[in-house]
């Protein structure tokens, strides 16, 4: 059962083949014979089995939507009513959000059964796992390297299938290197795409929901119930949604395709080089045009999102203050040590480092050399883009400098683990929508090939996505458990 | 020393805006409900949640900005002020910085019989924050955020005041405007409309500022009035002393009516400003504006003027009556029901009605009598059916009962006697039972003619009309 498409589960439960109470069942099954991979931090098997009850009488009442009674799964960082809701921090170890995120209840309207909350780095800051007060993610295609982060949880929950579909979020890379670290597919979309409400903030200009699956087809399905504007969310766009299925199989002849001459130099690791070249071979097959494009300010994106990101977040992260909600120290002194405590104890390093480095970026007498530079820096790449796609539909790159790195490499030097991100948060910083799809292997261990698109442009990412995995199987691998 | 000194005020204003819900969320305003009741997942800046402004709010931002001729920014910038506080959710207060929503503005005052222009150098939109509840809470502190995301409007003056006098009426200037505009209700025990003073001294004819204290959170005229002074004369105590006045947030005691340090320059907080990511810059359209201009009520200087030119109002009544909208609505419509002469009708409004309405502790707009009721007082005593007199007793029927003053008139019997025949037929009767008195009156004594007044007018139930009687009764004691 678990490996079937999403469209040929729904087929299946409308056939009455199996029930969804059964595909549950055997999902949640998986998920405890897996439990080793990490993957989830809070397992909701009542929850799940009483939703898909309802999705076979709704299947069976004949008004069912394609992700009725499909076991999928929310990265921990959506609010979930009466289930806790950690953001991966011990900080929130306690916390129980009395109401939903957008997007969960969307798709709870939607009728997906949610098997639980995915593991992710603390506050989704990291780039392996690692961060995590639940402990690192074990990839599923060798437990010693890292599932990539920070929705690390979310795709070895996918990877291992544990789970058909699982939501992700993406600040700067978040989906699309842990997508590409385990071998399959997920999309950020335009920033604005998918509501952040409910979605507990890092970077609140950079932060974005998004779809992560096996396969372009099932991340357009995902995505289509979690995307549209919500007047709860200053941020999201009131765009209408076009049927993301409906161009999936759009011919790609006449493509454009970009590669940034920046990206594609003689650093890149020549395994990576070569793995890449067969992915763009494969589009020209498929009658694609390839040309160079030159995004001169790229080499600033990792300094600038450092900053901005960590700008944001250490006053997004002052809400945790020990007086409301989530962990309070132990017999506090006085309001200081309420606070200083509840913080220092409760908060992991990275977060830490984080919001030090936003407080001091932010200080009077250093905004403007810091935040405020590296917000026209910011501009200045989204224009790189904007020009780069006047001269074609889309962006290659590669999605990670390597394949996964082993757990415990890379977590005590901080530079390392940022330049993890390189070629994913860019990206953020302009707010474009890109996906990571499954594009070969190095020592066994799966590649990612990133495309980049224009604004509210998901249904050709999709597209260009689809039309690879008809013709190759990466995405079809599966690792041995 | 024989310095003489200059004072320099300028104020912070903060004026609740009467929306019914808060500024970035749904949850309501009101004041006064079981604590954390008004506290929605918003308010309570639970994880993962985010603001939404609320328009109403904008829009009377805009209507302030409009009545003090200021710009309106076409753009404006929520931003982030940082702090820990525990009736402060989020950790920061969404504010406004760098790009305000009101520009630059001024108001006129007027102190001692003069008029001066004062600045007012922006106006911008925040959230209030909770509040802290330290009483009853053996040891510990409880937290009501009902408050918290509550509307304001900071109004920030020019430092163009010259005196704790001119402060105060500038203060109440502001206040007056805000009710007018139905942006705030000015409620200054619920802390709807509270101020901050920056203060400094300078000796006479220096151009460069003194150093200045800010005198925080100031809930009453008196205590504005009371701050300053006292902060006035600390500063030159100071500097008279040798000492040096160091800038400073202060607190003013009411209680000691004293201000105290509260933190230096030093201590002050580093609020690391920054623009509100979750939120997007606010456009006031030239449409918006165009529309609330047009709805924009008649300000309380024009309406003033055009009560003195058209109602031929003095200074002082046409300064009450225009006071507040509803009060002249209430005239107007008075004058235009009765017909009669504005000057009656500005009198009895002035005068009894506004009287009873203090004493009842009512606005105007709970009055017991409507301008209908009250327009045939005045049409009833303007047409000498009644006297000024009568018009007291009829008053009172109108303000107890539901019946018009015709109708009381009526019933009462308090018709004003004007028939000589009858006047003359009491006086004759009166003059006959008092002949030693109009022996007197006639022999010089002018008191008595008094004396004939009052028992006439007894003897008629104060029904006769004064000028009738005046005029037999000397006619007759001639």
């Amino acid at each position: 059962m678990h490996n079937k498409t999403i469209t040929e589960l729904a087929q299946s439960l409308r056939a009455k083949e199996f029930s969804s109470v059964e595909l549950t069942q055997h999902f949640l099954n998986r998920v405890n014979q897996h439990a080793d991979l990490n993957a989830f931090i809070t397992v909701t098997e009542d929850l799940a089995l009483q939703a898909a009850q309802l999705a076979d009488a709704r299947i069976a009442s004949g008004n069912a939507e394609l992700l009725t009674g499909i076991p999928m799964a929310h990265k921990d960082i959506f609010c979930t009513q009466d289930v806790k809701t950690t953001c991966g921090s011990k900080m929130l170890d306690n916390f129980v959000a009395p109401y939903n995120a957008t997007i969960v209840e969307k798709l709870n309207t939607a009728g997906a059964v949610n098997l639980g909350k995915l593991n992710m780095d603390e506050f989704a800051m990291g780039s392996s796992n690692e961060t995590s007060f639940y402990g690192a993610v074990k990839n599923p295609w060798n437990k010693n390297t890292v599932s990539g982060g920070s929705s690390g949880g979310s795709a070895a929950a996918v990877a291992a299938q544990l789970a058909v579909c699982t939501t992700g979020s993406d600040t700067g890379g978040s989906i699309r290197q842990p997508a590409a670290f385990c071998g399959i597919t997920g999309i950020k979309p335009t920033y604005g795409r998918v509501s952040r409400f409910g979605m507990i903030a890092y970077a609140s200009s950079l932060d974005q929901g998004g779809s992560m699956a096996r396969s372009a087809e099932d991340c357009a399905i995902l995505l289509q119930a979690m995307a549209g504007f919500d007047a709860k969310d200053s941020t999201s766009v009131d765009v209408s949604v076009p049927d993301y299925c409906a161009d999936l199989n759009k011919p790609l002849a006449g493509l454009k395709i970009g590669l940034p001459i920046e990206f594609f130099t003689a650093d890149l690791n020549a395994d990576m080089a070569a793995t890449l070249e067969t992915a763009i071979n494969e589009y020209k097959k498929l009658g694609a045009e390839i040309k160079e494009v030159s995004m001169p300010n790229l080499k600033y994106a990792i300094p600038a999102y450092y900053v901005i990101a960590s700008a944001e977040c250490s006053s997004n992260l002052s809400r945790f203050d020990g007086v409301r909600f989530g962990y309070r120290c132990e017999n506090p002194a006085d309001l200081n040590d309420l606070y200083t405590r509840s913080r220092g104890e409760a908060f992991g390093k990275e977060v830490k480092r984080r919001i030090l480095m936003g407080t001091y970026a932010l200080s009077a007498g250093y905004y403007d050399a810091y935040y405020l530079k590296a917000q026209q820096v910011r501009r200045l790449i989204s224009d790189d883009f904007k020009n780069a796609l006047n001269e074609v539909d889309v962006i290659f790159s590669p999605v990670t400098p390597t394949p996964a790195f082993n757990i415990g490499e890379k977590i005590a030097n901080p530079i390392e683990m940022y330049l993890a991100d390189i070629y994913t948060i860019a990206i953020n910083l302009a707010g474009l929508p890109a996906m990571s799809i499954p594009a070969g292997f190095i020592n066994g261990l799966p590649v990612g090939l990133q495309v980049i698109g224009n604004y509210f442009d998901e249904a050709r990412l999709l597209n260009v996505a689809h039309a690879y995995q008809n013709a190759t199987d990466w995405h079809k691998q599966s690792p041995s458990l | 020393m024989n310095i003489q000194w200059e004072v320099v005020i300028g104020l912070e204003i903060h004026a609740q805006l009467a929306t019914k819900s808060k500024i970035f969320s749904g949850a309501a305003t009101a004041y006064g409900a079981e604590p954390n009741t008004q506290a929605c997942v918003i308010s309570l800046g639970m994880p993962g949640v985010l603001p939404v402004l609320n328009e109403d709010a904008v829009r009377k931002a805009v209507i302030f900005g409009m009545a003090i001729e200021a710009e309106i920014a076409p753009y404006s910038v929520f931003a982030r002020k940082n702090y820990f506080y525990p009736d402060l959710p989020k950790g920061y207060q969404i504010s406004q910085f760098e790009l305000p929503i009101v520009g630059n503005g001024h108001l006129d005052i007027e102190v001692d019989g003069e008029t001066k222009r004062i600045g007012v150098t922006r106006a911008h939109l925040e959230e209030d924050a909770g509040k802290s509840l330290h009483e009853n809470f053996h040891g510990a502190t409880g937290i009501d955020l009902n408050r918290a995301g509550t509307p304001l409007l900071e109004i920030v003056s020019e430092p163009d005041m010259r005196s704790a006098k001119e402060a105060v009426a500038y203060m109440r200037k502001i206040h007056d405007l805000v009710r007018y505009l139905k942006i705030c209700d000015g409620n200054m025990q619920e802390g709807s409309f509270r101020c901050d003073a920056n203060v400094s001294v300078r000796p006479k004819g220096q151009v460069e500022f003194g150093t200045r204290a800010e005198i925080k959170n100031i809930n009453s005229f008196k205590f504005v009035e009371k701050a300053i002074n006292h902060e006035v004369e600390r500063q030159i105590e100071v500097i008279e002393n040798g000492g040096r006045v160091v800038q400073e947030t202060r607190l003013y005691d009411s209680d000691k009516d004293e201000t105290r340090s509260m933190r230096s320059k030093e201590e002050a907080n580093d609020y690391r400003y920054f623009p509100d990511p979750d939120l997007l810059p606010v456009f006031v359209s030239d449409e918006l504006k165009a529309e609330i201009k047009a709805a924009l009520p008649e300000l309380p200087e024009a309406k003033k003027r055009r009560f003195t030119t058209d109602y031929k109002l003095n200074d002082e009544s046409a300064t009450i009556l225009t006071a507040s909208r509803e009060l002249a609505g209430f005239f107007e419509n008075v004058v235009k029901i009765s017909g009669c002469e504005s000057a009656i009708c500005a009198n009895w409004i002035t005068g009894d009605l506004s009287a009873a309405l203090n004493r009842a502790d009512l606005e105007i707009t709970e009055s017991p009598i409507n301008a209908e009721r009250f327009a045939g007082l005045v049409a009833r005593i303007a047409d000498d059916t009644i006297s000024g007199k009568i018009g007291k007793q009829v008053f009172e029927f109108l303000w107890n009962g539901s019946e018009s003053a015709d109708e009381i008139i009526e019933a009462q019997g308090l018709r004003q006697i004007t028939d000589t025949g009858a006047i003359e037929a009491i006086i004759d009767t009166i003059l006959a039972a008092n002949e030693k008195q109009a022996e007197q009156y006639r022999g010089g004594n002018e008191k008595m003619f008094g004396f004939f007044v009052g028992q006439v007018m007894k003897a008629m139930q104060g029904k006769g009309n004064p000028a009738e009687i005046n005029k037999i009764l000397k006619a007759k004691l001639a």
